[in-house]
């Protein structure tokens, strides 16, 4: 396994966004941060540059304006990158869909790989949802390499 | 001479887990002038609940704001109250207290988590959130979820506190008294927090009632208002005076929001003792007609519900003013000189929601 493989199996950075919605699910990815729950054990850290993240965590439902910083921070991942898309407002909508500025789903705007229903979503999905990311992560980029070399 | 700049600060921002967004117009490392641009996290709520049905409007006005959701609940559900001439039994006005207890010590630890990320002390974030979680776990046990709870409803609350309950909640409030006292020594003891923000983000008494600031932010410049002293739910027969503290700085208003956690932990101990027997929801029956205000007082200040309803199953109007609206023009106003290093520590010390402001 090369040295860019290792690190990406090993420490994946997170980078969250918050699209809208409640904030519900937003204190509920941070407190996945913090000592009970704690991610870091898996290597995985909390990152404020795109450039540097490996997993994207969206909350809360897309509407236009928030949806184009979404693309924005996407398109400036470096790949492979895994979308996650945490609670019912980041899947489908939610309580919210039909309210008449917001997509249905952020999968509206960017492509999504993993999603955990719930509202809030609970922070034991969320550390689920994370390591099968890490599973994800190692996949593409097999692929990723094998495309390149 | 060196020209103007516009930096933009946010929508991503690694301190804040909202998209707040300004533009900052710099000379040098000053801040001339900032500008909020809002809008990210709009979400139709005031108009969704004019199609919903009344009943279940509560549930989306639990969803302002995940962070106070009870209060908003509450402030929904006294609201119905008032205009549909509900009594609510005496157990479920203490349990009502108690639980928004707990939801303002829970968002307040989450802020001092917050701050403390913004100076740059991570350790002092994660013991803040670690403490946090004894609160949390109050909440799951006594209400059934973490964050959404739907505890209240209109005529009462939907769960008791059973004998075990109470014996937990005890027992945590103990640990977590233990646990907070050692980070609110750290925060009004360690030099490097107060270099931060001592004399940082001033804001003087007549500019705080002139630009109408409320919550923390207004006592944290030396004017006792607060709404619980209106006596909602069961306030009115527990003892407690307004925190204020008059330095006018980021840091007056953190140790007002630090000590406000020792006042949430006495009154939920008053609460406890206090507790009344019997039932805890009466039937209601009808549909709303009139118009009400109703103003109670959240984590960040002073939450205002107007509701106007015409007897049929939705509501014809549905206005809410967040605190943090309220709280923008004072922000606006202390932002206007400071250097660009101190602008997330006094964004911070509003204790912003933008989820809240932006419905
Ligand atoms: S899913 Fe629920 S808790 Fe999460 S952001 Fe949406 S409304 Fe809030």
């Amino acid at each position: 396994m090369s040295l860019v493989a290792l690190s990406r199996k090993k420490s994946p950075w997170l980078l969250h966004f918050e699209t809208g919605g409640c904030n519900g699910c937003a204190i509920e990815v941070w407190a996945c941060l913090t000592p009970v729950y704690d991610v870091e054990r898996f290597g995985m850290v909390n990152t404020g540059n795109p450039k540097h993240a490996d997993v994207l965590i969206v909350t809360g439902c897309v509407n236009a304006r928030s949806g184009r910083v979404l693309r924005n921070l996407y398109s400036q991942m470096p790949e492979p990158k895994v979308v996650i898309a945490v609670g019912v407002c980041a899947c489908t909508g939610g309580i919210f869909h039909d309210s008449y500025n917001l997509a249905p789903g952020a999968d509206r705007a960017i492509p999504v790989d993993i999603y955990i229903p719930n509202c809030a979503a609970r922070p034991e999905a969320i550390i689920d949802s994370v390591l099968h990311a890490v599973d994800l992560l190692e996949e593409k980029g097999r692929s990723y390499d094998a495309r390149r070399s | 001479m060196i020209g103007k700049t516009v930096i933009p600060f946010g929508p991503q921002h690694a301190v804040f887990p909202e998209p707040f967004h300004w533009r900052l117009v710099m000379e040098e490392e000053r801040v001339l002038d900032a500008i909020p641009g809002i809008g990210y996290m709009h979400r139709g709520i005031e108009q969704l609940a004019t199609r919903m049905e009344f009943a279940k409007t509560l549930f989306l006005a639990e969803r302002v704001c995940g962070i106070c959701s009870f209060m908003h609940a509450l402030a929904y559900a006294e609201s119905l109250e008032k205009l549909m001439d509900v009594e609510v039994p005496p157990r479920a006005k203490y349990l009502r207290t108690i639980w928004a207890e707990l939801a303002r010590l829970q968002s307040h630890l989450l802020w001092i988590g917050l701050a403390a990320d913004a100076f740059g002390f991570e350790s002092l974030f994660m013991q803040a959130w670690r403490v946090r979680e004894y609160v949390m776990d109050m909440v799951e046990f006594t209400e059934g979820g973490r964050v959404m709870t739907s505890s209240v409803t209109i005529g009462g609350v939907r769960r008791d506190l059973h004998e075990e309950a109470i014996e937990f909640l005890l027992e945590n409030l103990d640990k977590l008294e233990v646990g907070f006292e050692e980070v609110y020594q750290v925060f009004t003891e360690d030099p490097l927090i107060k270099h931060r923000t001592v004399g940082v983000g001033i804001l003087s008494k007549e500019d705080s009632i002139r630009l109408g600031a409320v919550g923390p932010t207004l006592r944290g410049s030396g004017v006792a208002q607060d709404m619980r002293m209106l006596g909602y739910a069961a306030y009115g027969e527990l003892e407690f005076q307004p925190v204020v503290e008059d330095s006018c700085d980021s840091y007056a208003r953190m140790v007002v929001r630090l000590k406000e956690c020792f006042q949430s932990i006495n009154l939920i101990r008053q609460a406890i003792k206090k507790l009344p027997d019997g039932d805890v929801l009466v039937k209601v029956r009808g549909k709303p007609e009139g118009e009400v205000v109703t103003r109670i007082e959240q984590p960040r200040g002073e939450l205002l519900y107007y509701i106007k309803a015409n007897g049929t199953k939705s509501l014809e109007r549905f206005r809410i003013r967040t605190p943090t609206l309220s709280n923008l023009p004072p922000l606006m106003h202390m932002i206007k000189g400071a250097c660009l290093a101190d602008v997330p520590v006094i964004t911070l010390s509003i204790d912003t929601c933008i989820a809240c402001t932006e419905r």
